[in-house]
């Protein structure tokens, strides 16, 4: 019986992969959202655009390496993220002035809007995949320049542990090790900041509550003065920041993969159902609710509870309730239950 | 730094034209249809709907036969077979959103419960794999349905209350746990017979013709289960649900080798029609051949085409017939009336969610046939392979493109759109490659820009998709 090591193992292999993958979904879930707040629809183009911003932020980390800008241990993405961010907003206004603004003006149905956003999504698929392989010949680093489409691209650099196994297992005598990475502070921190000033943004400016107020009843904000055009836009910025957040840190944290984004977009909309769709709040909720399950589901518990167990009663499986490939279904099913039990989701949807 | 901005605006700028190289046919070909439509009608598309619609599958057919001159014969009956399989899966999908407005997403998943289907009739079964664990498998199967029945039995007998919630978790712990003990052990018993070759149970050994209704059915449960829970709820939560049922799907297929092989691929399924080897060592075929003054090799291969061209064109005219027959009858306007008007349709006492259920399940079957006839054609089941773009959101094209809510108008589309997605490839590698002859044979540039214009077959779709929903909503073939 050995707790102390048991906790540790469960800490490194499940609380803090889970606490980083939520966060990251968190983002993703906020963005999907908001969206669906404000536009009143949901949008299928939205790992795509997380891809984008990702692919973006690539490329100038890239064009800042190339000239040897460095952040430290940091990595140079982080320098990167706000250039991506303005790239992506721009692509976003652009779609919605070309695309989506006709919709809304004739008030069409949510579900063509849907049908519109795969559209996009097609779209942007392919721009993903020119953008990366035609921007990796000018910018990548040498040995990188024939980057494809479809390839994985890893572009996290600085230093890659704050506190690695070995260190920890020197500094506490403990037999198992736990490793912090850079990337999962890096995430935590920064999702923690875009949270926190997002809800700030929501809850205490004029332009959030203008927002809030446009989501609860569009007709009243309308009387009441408030610019429709100008809280869609706001939206669409907000989007293109929380997107490209997103993506990139989960970039940093695994590598960037065109189709890995595209898949993703079934645990956000858990994530963003589960906690109720329109609800911020529901969303961060959501998106660690559906990552912690996913991780524990999918752990083998073998050697925690190789530690738990008294002498002799070590499992000899892997105690895995289910493989790692069927993480997707673990969204999945947590999905449907809320949707039998409590379909507005745990928040009670439906307002920003 | 100076001379490589220039060759990056050089490279951008040969970008955009080889895009528009591959692009612009395409969009051109489809305004140029539509022009065409309208000068038949004389601008009016419901004064001779039939005349127009001849016409828009006379393009169709002069873009197939074009291909077939200067391709061959060959290819272009390759895509026309695979064209008919696009327009049975655009008349399921087009049931479910043109009928009754149904968004479905999970066509990919249905499409391969389809081709499971196949599998599981038309390959001889494995009697050492069934020895070693068969018994127990099924056994596990059923423990595992048994747990989930007894579970929502638990739920529905018991009285709301902190008993009930735990007398069901027990009995889905228990279950699942007993459900593990059986499962696994009969996974490795049966994963473990000859490895490379089999390794699973095999199917039934019937002739394959017989699995393309069993793939509909296995698709008509999946939906069943998804429909339950989904429908009736807001029309987003129906498409997420069927997103991830397909992701499930295919993971499933993946990964559980004992089913059907998982990536290692399922080959050599058995063919309804003859085999080009058989057709090449007949004597008779040969000289008939000849007598005709064609390559028995080509003419081989030709002539299986054929047979299956004329299976599927049969399965399509039968689905025509009852989908147009429904679609006209008192259930048809009831549908679209429900479709137009939820609430009221309610009103007359039309229960709503039990029809959308119906058609959800009618429109996943006929995917699920779709996928059989496909993996049939195939020869074989690659679950790798199995992408949304294209199992998916290429079919949702196909109807949009077609005309929503008119059964000619999928089937058109999936023909047309079919060949579109087979043509605009390689056209836009010749027109990037054209674009491209200046620079440098063996430069990275080069080699980049052609490797992306095989990605502007995805931009292509998504253009065509958004340029038709914003002009023409309705699409080719209106509803009428």
């Amino acid at each position: 019986m050995e707790p102390l090591n048991a906790l540790v193992a469960f800490s490194n292999y499940v609380l803090i992969p889970g606490a980083s993958y939520g966060a990251q979904l968190a983002l993703g879930a906020l963005g999907v959202t908001l969206i669906y707040g404000i536009l009143r629809f949901s949008n299928f183009a939205h790992g795509d655009t997380m891809a984008f911003g990702t692919v973006a932020t690539i490329l100038f980390t890239w064009l800042f390496q190339g000239w040897g800008l460095h952040l430290g241990p940091l990595p140079t993405a982080l320098l990167a993220l706000p250039f991506g961010i303005a790239t992506t907003a721009v692509l976003l206004l652009g779609t919605d002035r070309v695309v989506y603004r006709f919709y809304r003006r004739r008030k069409a149905a949510p579900v063509i809007l849907v049908i519109v956003s795969v559209g996009v999504m097609f779209v942007m698929n392919g721009l993903v995949r020119v953008v990366l392989s035609v921007g990796a010949v000018f910018l990548a680093p040498e040995g990188q320049q024939d980057t494809r489409g479809t390839d994985d691209v890893n572009f996290a650099d600085g230093a890659r542990f704050i506190i690695n196994a070995r260190q920890f297992k020197d500094m506490t005598g403990l037999d198992e090790g736990l490793a912090i990475r850079a990337t999962t502070a890096i995430t935590l921190v920064a999702a923690g900041i875009a949270v926190g000033v997002l809800f700030w943004f929501l809850n205490r400016t004029r332009t959030g509550k203008s927002m809030r107020a446009f989501s609860d009843n569009e007709d009243l904000a309308l009387l009441s003065g408030i610019n429709p055009e100008r809280v869609v836009m706001v939206t669409w910025l907000i989007v293109a920041a929380l997107a490209t957040t997103a993506g990139v840190l989960y970039g940093l944290d695994k590598s960037f993969r065109a189709f890995t984004y595209f898949q993703l977009l079934l645990p956000i909309f858990a994530a963003a159902i589960v906690g109720g769709l329109g609800s911020p709040l529901g969303a961060v909720a959501g998106g660690f609710v559906i990552a912690f399950s996913e991780v524990t589901v999918t752990y083998a518990f073998k050697k925690v509870l190789g530690y738990l167990a008294p002498g002799g009663w070590e499992p000899d499986g892997l105690v895995q309730l289910m493989s790692t490939d069927y993480k997707f279904a673990v969204s999945f099913a947590i999905l449907i239950v809320v949707l039998l039990f409590r379909p507005t989701g745990l928040f009670r949807g439906k307002s920003v | 730094m100076n001379s490589m901005a220039m060759v990056g605006v050089q490279a951008a700028v040969l970008g955009v034209l080889g895009y528009l190289g591959g692009g612009l046919p395409a969009a051109l070909m489809l305004i140029a249809i539509r022009l065409l439509a309208k000068l038949v009608t004389m601008g009016d598309p419901d004064r001779q709907p039939g005349l127009r619609n001849g016409a828009l599958f006379g393009i169709v057919a002069v873009l197939m036969i074009y291909s077939g001159m200067s391709q061959g014969w060959n290819v272009a009956l390759g895509i026309f077979n695979m064209g008919l399989i696009s327009a049975i899966m655009a008349l399921g999908v087009n049931m479910q959103w043109g009928y009754a407005g149904l968004f479905n997403v999970g066509i990919m998943g249905f499409v391969a419960l389809g081709g499971l289907g196949a599998v599981l009739v038309g390959m001889p079964p494995v009697p050492d794999a069934w020895a070693a664990g068969g018994v127990r498998m099924l056994a596990a199967l059923a423990l595992g349905a048994g747990t989930i029945a007894a579970a929502v039995v638990l739920w529905k007998r018991m009285h709301a209350g902190k008993a009930r919630g735990l007398a069901v978790f027990a009995v889905l712990v228990v279950g699942f746990v007993l459900y593990r003990l059986l499962f696994d052990g009969a996974v490795d018993a049966i994963e473990s017979v000859n490895p490379a070759l089999e390794g699973y149970l095999g199917g039934l050994g019937l002739p394959i013709l017989i699995g393309w209704p069993v793939g509909g059915l296995l698709a008509a449960g999946a939906a069943w289960m998804i429909g339950k829970t989904a429908l009736g709820l807001r029309s987003d939560y129906l498409a997420i649900a069927t997103l991830g049922i397909a992701e499930i799907v295919i993971a499933v297929m993946k990964n559980e080798d004992w089913l059907a092989r998982g990536v290692k691929n399922v080959i050599g399924l058995p063919r309804p029609v003859p085999y080009e080897v058989d057709l090449q060592q007949s004597a008779d075929f040969v000289e008939r051949m000849q007598g005709m003054g064609a390559d028995p090799v080509v003419a081989s291969s030709v002539v299986v085409k054929l047979c299956y061209a004329a299976l599927f064109g049969v399965v399509l005219l039968i689905l025509l017939w009852l989908t147009q027959t429904a679609l006209k009858s008192p259930w048809g306007r009831m549908m679209r009336a429900i479709r137009d008007n939820e609430v009221a349709a309610e009103a007359m006492g039309k229960d709503v969610t039990r029809r959308h259920l119906q058609i959800f399940i009618l429109g996943s079957a006929v995917c699920g046939l779709a996928g059989a006839m496909m993996t049939t054609l195939d020869g074989q089941l690659t679950p790798g392979t199995y992408q949304p773009l294209r199992f998916t959101f290429l079919i949702w094209v196909m109807v949009i493109v077609g005309g929503s809510g008119n059964n000619l108008g999928a089937i058109l589309g999936g023909f047309l759109i079919w060949f579109l997605w087979v043509q605009v490839e390689p056209l836009g590698v010749w027109a990037m490659d054209v674009a491209t002859s200046q620079m440098d044979e063996g430069s990275q540039m080069r080699a980049t820009l052609t490797e992306a214009a095989s990605y502007m077959r995805l931009l292509t779709m998504g253009v065509i998709l958004l340029v038709v929903l914003r002009f023409s909503p309705r699409g080719l073939i209106p509803e009428r």
